[in-house]
């Protein structure tokens, strides 16, 4: 995978993650134009777009758009599961996962999508296991603000 | 106090919602973040949020400058920067800041000071430099989750070269008793395997126990890495097709915990890598791919859940079985897979089905059949994504049939896109149907005008240049001038219409094609009529400068009649004062082509436009200019490369101070001084450094009193000049001539100095052989200027010698001392190698009449007896072999072809006579190269009956890799218009001979030649093939094959002394260190058994051994007379050896290291 964009309804990002090495300045042009291309696009047309010379995978959640770009002859399908998995992480642990959710706490969002893609390749595809990881982390973090 | 009490109360919800909701510990959005987010949310417009995100930012950058501020409110600052960022602003101050939190921070603030990292740089950025200490401590702490972080930032970015620093630490991980510390060890493996996959190349031992490990984790992701070196090396790793096959049975039926099911389908991630695995390894080999059809077939036949995660398995699957060696069975099953992909009504499943039937329709168009009602259902699909998928899958199933409602179909979608990618692509694809399968001319011509005009300015630039070649390529027939007179007839309506929209291109395209010919159709109208309408396009506004360059072409081209030649005035007088040079210059030439009717009948005949152009590239015609100016004493020419490397090396060595700078009047001695004064060639090696010769000569002139002893000129009017090295050495020429006559081809008469005798020295060998990469590539002459690479369809016909096939012409005539330069250095090479022939008791090279009676010609018209000497002799050796001009050595059997043996008997020794027929390859290599160090015949490739074989062999010359390919014809039958192409990005590949091979007689072997040397050095690199022949009466065949070639192929030792070497090194910035493992033998101390191995198999030379240390050096190939040095400092430390690796190009040590190590554990 090449990189993993997030953005609302509005065309506003919401997390962006790359695993190439892009400049700044490519990253902004991208996302930029890769929003306007499939906010532009209909509900009932189909995931996948050649873009450009990259294939882009995209879903729509409610108000927000997941989107993937993948090398050629990566499975399509497959990252269009990597995206959906990626919301059942989201909404366990979030509980039922909204727009606002991955607003406010958008590095949560990067922890699990860290401790489920590394690299650009999915590491843990067990949801119990990413999640497991993530709590622990997380019941740290609570002690730790405790004994402060 | 209440600071404490404040925390703690905001930490309670999470704490509370622990148990209900995984922890989720909701930010509230009281807090400073979530008060900026509010504050963006409630703004209306750009500008304002601008204004608020800016005040933000100035917020923090104070913040984070202060001292006091804590780690705990830098994690809270930092959250806030990386959402600025994201929100498109930069923030680049906090960069810094990130990587000092990550460094300082407790674990979780270090989690967000990674994660800032992480989002903020990328692998190229100077800062993660500050981050690799930060990294390995982390990798060795006690705590697990510091562990993780480390690993996880290790495996998105990472400073290549500094990977060896944590390298130990990582491989360490992969026996840790956690297997989540395992898994991402193998994950920031692969990772370093992508970014450096030499330094990782001694651990791949280590990859096997991941593939074993108990976690289905890791062994999940050990296939990533897998998956990579399968990819590129499936050979090496076919004996994993059974593990794999286990595995992906095991998987398939359900023995991996319940926990890896995706919607119960057991672990897809892991079933569609494997496939993709199964796929590399089973292509185009049947008993591996015997091995698999089981478990292809269980996996088809499981996967029938009505799921996605079932149809992405089922994609795999058939993609798997359409690349492995076919079985039937599946094949049908496959199909029918399609099949239910295309039908369905779900779009993106039907996007498969597009997508699948494109890859299998190439292997059987058949396949497409069953779905004609669909894919044209599809064809006229509201998304474009769909459409654009039916097209591509149509492209590949066109023929002459259906090929102009297809072209039509992509035609129209061209006409609504508006997207540049896709425009250039169907462009393309439009264009190279119209060759291959036009109908009639009429469409053609149609065709081309709309796949110019949509095309525009986009396109790729051989579309125009194919299309003119195609024009002005082909016989004088009737067709042809019915394809021109159409085109010429087509455009001038265009031109009578509006212009404005035409692209530039196309504009260029009309001009040169109305200029060519206008005169098809001059008969029947008036005259000046393309005249006016070319004018009326100059002066239109949108017409760019260089269009009006090309129309102005056209127009001298056309200015016969009155009415024509006063048009040309007009326009010349407005144009010769343009500013544009070009322009000026062309109105120029058109205003004396005018005026001048004979002039211009000599530079444009009309009868001379359908003959191709001959070009003499070789400049045969300077050759005695060139002979007097090297007998007055004027330098050899020598070609950029060579003066390039000359400067390089100069400029790597010279620690001395800069000498003083030569006054301007020297220096600024023009070429038109050279050409007339007789002492000019000396002039030229005076200020090349040889100040003794020089001062007496200034001094004569008397143009200056300058006092010039022992002072060097270093600077000259094209920069730094090189120097010589050493007394020894050939004086360098000083600045290239700037006369256009003096090309860089250098004329043959250049390799021999009359002088200079035979010996074979290694200047000349090299001037030899960058003639003969010049060779290669720069003989054919066509009239756009481009060499024919690709073949084309449309109405392309077996034209005869004397028609206009460029590179056949040049073969022809105009290369008389091209092939002159081709003999001369075989028969160069001939005496060093027929003694060594005639030894060997094999005697199979001759050289027939022909040859040698052109290699005579040559001879004698560059008048060096000695060569012509050596010809006789070799031909009184009397061998059979016929080394032709175009470089091609066809050896015939003696037994075949000899029908009396008679008289044979006198002409060859006894034990040719009584030769197999299956001849030892090894009696064909060509007589100049069968004294060279060599490799061992591998074969390539034979058709089914084995009537055809392919071998190489590589032959090691100082300065080129020599590879031979012999063409083995089995067959009584000869095989014709033989052309092999051999291709890779990573090489430079070019032929010594330099035009097709032409013919192969029945039961003979043929060989070509080609020098190759590495672009970029890369540990290895696959060469692909392809000879395309036919037999008589039968179809046009083609064979593919590849072959491998490593970088130590192209390494040759590089003899310096010590001293250079210590100059060498220090000046040399790219460099690499590593340990590697010590040879041990009972004679030999460990570092000179170490190093002889290493100069053994990688052709290293070890300049000096002094205590546990030793220096090597070696060059790489790379261009005639050109090498990149590299090298190597080796210390003994205990059992192992230090290397340290030194180069001036970066990616040399890399793969050199790669190689010792490899060559070290062979041993």
């Amino acid at each position: 995978m090449q990189f993993m964009l997030l953005f609302s309804r509005q065309g506003k990002l919401r997390l962006q993650k790359w695993y190439v090495p892009l400049s700044d300045k490519e990253r902004k042009k991208i996302s930029r134009d890769l929003v306007q291309t499939i906010l532009a696009r209909k509900p009932k047309m189909c995931s996948f777009l050649e873009w450009r010379d990259l294939k882009i995978v995209y879903k729509r959640y409610a108000s927000l758009y997941f989107c993937c770009a993948v090398e050629d002859q990566d499975n399509e399908l497959i990252t269009l599961e990597i995206i959906h998995r990626y919301v059942e992480l989201l909404d366990k642990y979030f509980g039922s996962v909204c727009e606002l959710d991955i607003i406010f706490n958008f590095e949560k969002a990067y922890f699990i999508l860290d401790e489920f893609l590394l690299g650009g390749e999915a590491q843990e595809t067990s949801k119990k296991n990413v999640l497991k990881a993530i709590e622990q982390a997380d019941l740290l973090q609570e002690v730790y603000e405790l004994v402060l | 106090m209440s600071d404490v009490v404040e925390k703690t109360l905001s930490a309670l919800p999470s704490l509370l919602s622990l148990d209900s909701q995984a922890g989720a510990g909701k930010l509230s959005p009281s807090s400073k973040l979530g008060n900026l987010i509010k504050g963006i949310t409630e703004l209306t417009s750009k500008h304002e949020e601008e204004k608020l995100i800016k005040k933000e930012l100035e917020s923090i950058k104070e913040q984070v400058a202060s001292p006091n501020t804590t780690m705990r409110q830098m994690k809270e600052i930092m959250v806030r920067a990386i959402y600025c960022e994201m929100l498109g602003y930069q923030a680049s101050f906090s960069y810094i800041h990130a990587i000092k939190l990550a460094q300082q921070g407790s674990v979780l603030e270090k989690r967000v000071g990674y994660l800032a990292v992480s989002l903020f740089l990328n692998e190229t950025d100077e800062f993660l430099l500050l981050l690799v200490n930060t990294v390995l401590k982390d990798l060795q702490s006690t705590n697990l989750i510091e562990v993780c972080m480390a690993l996880t930032v290790v495996s998105q970015m990472f400073p290549k070269d500094m990977i060896p620093a944590i390298l130990p630490v990582v491989e360490e991980k992969l026996t840790h008793p956690k297997e989540i510390i395992r898994r991402k060890a193998v994950l920031a493996l692969y990772k370093f395997y992508l970014i450096a996959p030499n330094q990782v190349q001694h651990i791949h031992s280590k990859f096997r126990k991941a593939l074993c490990d108990k976690d289905p984790g890791v062994m999940t992701a050990s296939l990533h890495i897998y998956l990579q070196l399968i990819k590129e090396n499936p050979e090496s790793y076919k004996d994993l097709t059974g593990s794999m096959v286990t595995i992906l049975r095991q998987v398939v039926g359900g023995k991996l915990p319940l926990d890896f099911n995706y919607h119960s389908v057991p672990a897809p991630w892991l079933q569609i890598q494997l496939l993709r695995i199964l796929a590399y390894l089973g292509k185009e080999d049947q008993g591996t791919s015997e091995m698999m059809y089981d478990v292809l077939e269980e996996s088809l036949r499981r996967a029938e859940m009505n799921h996605n995660i079932t149809y992405a398995i089922l994609f795999e699957c058939v993609k798997t079985i359409y690349t492995v060696h076919p079985k039937s069975q599946l094949l049908e099953k496959a199909a029918e897979c399609i099949g239910n992909f295309v039908l369905s009504p779900k779009i993106n499943l039907k996007y498969l089905g597009l997508k699948a039937l494109t890859y299998v329709v190439q292997q059987d168009a058949n396949l497409a059949l069953p779905h004609q009602m669909t894919i044209i259902e599809c064809l006229d699909h509201s998304d474009v994504i769909i459409k654009r998928e039916t097209l591509e899958l149509l492209f590949r199933i066109t023929n002459a049939q259906n090929v102009t409602v297809i072209v039509e179909k992509m035609l129209e979608f061209l006409r609504l896109t508006c997207d540049d990618y896709s425009t250039i692509d169907l462009v393309g694809k439009v264009a190279e149907l119209a060759e291959k399968y036009a109908p009639d001319n009429v469409w053609f011509i149609q065709t081309m005008n709309s796949v110019f005009s949509l095309g525009g300015d986009v396109m790729q630039p051989d579309i125009p240049n194919n299309f003119l070649r195609l024009l002005a390529e082909g016989v004088d027939n009737v067709e042809d001038r019915q394809l021109r007179l159409f085109a010429v007839d087509s455009y001038v309506s265009l031109l009578q219409g509006v212009t404005a929209k035409l692209p530039q291109r196309f504009l260029q395209v009309i001009s040169w094609v109305l200029g060519e010919y206008s005169y098809l159709r001059e008969e029947e109208s008036d005259p000046g009529s393309v005249m006016r309408l070319l004018a009326r396009l100059l002066d239109q506004r949108h017409t760019s400068t260089e269009t009006r360059s090309w129309v102005l072409g056209a127009m001298t081209k056309l200015c016969s009649s009155p009415v024509s030649v006063a048009l040309a005035r007009d326009v010349c007088e407005r144009y010769s004062g343009s500013l544009n040079t070009v322009l000026r210059q062309k109105a120029q030439e058109l205003m004396i082509l005018s005026q001048d009717t004979k002039l211009r009948a000599r530079v444009l005949p009309a009868e001379g436009r359908l003959e191709s152009l001959e070009v003499d590239s070789s400049l045969s015609f300077l050759d005695g200019y060139v002979s007097e100016a090297l007998a007055a004493g004027a330098a050899p020419y020598k070609s950029p490369h060579q003066r390039q490397e000359d400067l390089v090396q100069e400029k790597a060595l010279s620690l001395e101070p800069y000498g003083l700078s030569l006054p301007v009047s020297l220096s600024s001695c023009s070429i038109t001084d050279r050409l007339t004064d007789r002492r000019s060639p000396t002039l030229l090696s005076m200020s090349s450094g040889l100040s003794g010769n020089s001062t007496e000569l200034s001094h004569q002139e008397g143009s200056t009193t300058l006092k010039l002893e022992g002072v060097k000129r270093v600077w000259g009017k094209d920069g730094y000049l090189a120097q010589q090295q050493s007394a020894g050495e050939t004086p360098t020429p000083l600045v290239e001539l700037p006369n256009p006559l003096l090309s860089p081809q250098s004329p043959p008469s250049q390799t021999q100095k009359p002088s200079s005798g035979l010996e074979p020295d290694q200047e000349k060998r090299q001037l030899a052989s960058s003639l003969f990469v010049g060779l290669g590539s720069h003989n054919s002459v066509c009239l756009m200027g481009r060499a024919e690479t690709a073949p084309r369809h449309f109405r392309r016909k077996p034209r005869g010698e004397s028609s206009s096939g460029a590179s056949e012409g040049s073969s022809n005539s105009s290369h008389s001392s091209r092939s002159a330069a081709v003999d001369n250095l075989l028969l160069s090479n001939l005496l060093d190698s027929t003694t060594v022939a005639s030894e060997g008791g094999a005697a199979t090279t001759t050289t027939p009449q022909q040859t040698s009676q052109r290699t005579l010609d040559h001879t004698t018209s560059n008048g060096n007896p000695h060569v012509e000497g050596t010809e006789q002799r070799v031909e009184a050796g009397g061998p059979l072999s016929l080394i032709r001009g175009n470089g091609m050595v066809a050896v015939v059997p003696p037994t075949h072809t000899q029908t009396d043996p008679q008289t044979q008997q006198d002409l060859h020794p006894a034990p040719a006579l009584e030769r197999p027929r299956d001849l030892p390859l090894a009696s064909h290599l060509p007589a100049e190269l069968s004294g060279l160090a060599r490799s061992e015949f591998t074969p390539l490739c034979s058709d089914q009956d084995s009537s055809l074989a392919l071998s190489a062999c590589r032959v090691y010359k100082e300065d080129a890799l020599v590879l031979l390919v012999f063409i083995s014809n089995n067959n009584d039958s000869a095989l014709h218009q033989m052309v092999l192409q051999l291709t890779c990005k990573e090489l430079e590949i070019s032929c010594i001979s330099g035009s097709p091979l032409k013919e192969v007689k029945g039961h003979s072997v043929s060989v070509c030649l080609h020098t190759v040397v590495m672009k970029r050095a890369s540990v290895q690199v696959e060469l692909a093939g392809l000879l395309s022949y036919q037999r008589p009466l039968g179809q046009p065949q083609a064979a593919q094959f590849s072959l491998s070639l490593s970088l130590k192929h192209f390494l040759r030792p590089l003899t310096v002394s010590t001293g250079d070497y210590g100059k060498m090194w220090l000046s040399f910035s790219h460099d690499l260190k590593q340990n590697l493992r010590l040879v041990t033998t009972e004679h030999q101390e460990p570092l000179t058994a170490t190093l002889d191995a290493l100069k053994g198999k990688l052709h290293l030379h070890v300049v000096d051994i002094i205590g546990s240390e030793g220096i090597v050096a070696c060059r790489l190939l790379q261009g005639p007379g050109q090498g990149q040095p590299c090298l190597l400092h080796c210390r003994v430390n205990a059992d192992s050896l230090a290397v340290w690796l030194r180069s001036p190009v970066p990616e040399l040590p890399d793969s050199l290291l790669y190689h010792c190590q490899k060559a070290l554990t062979e041993t």
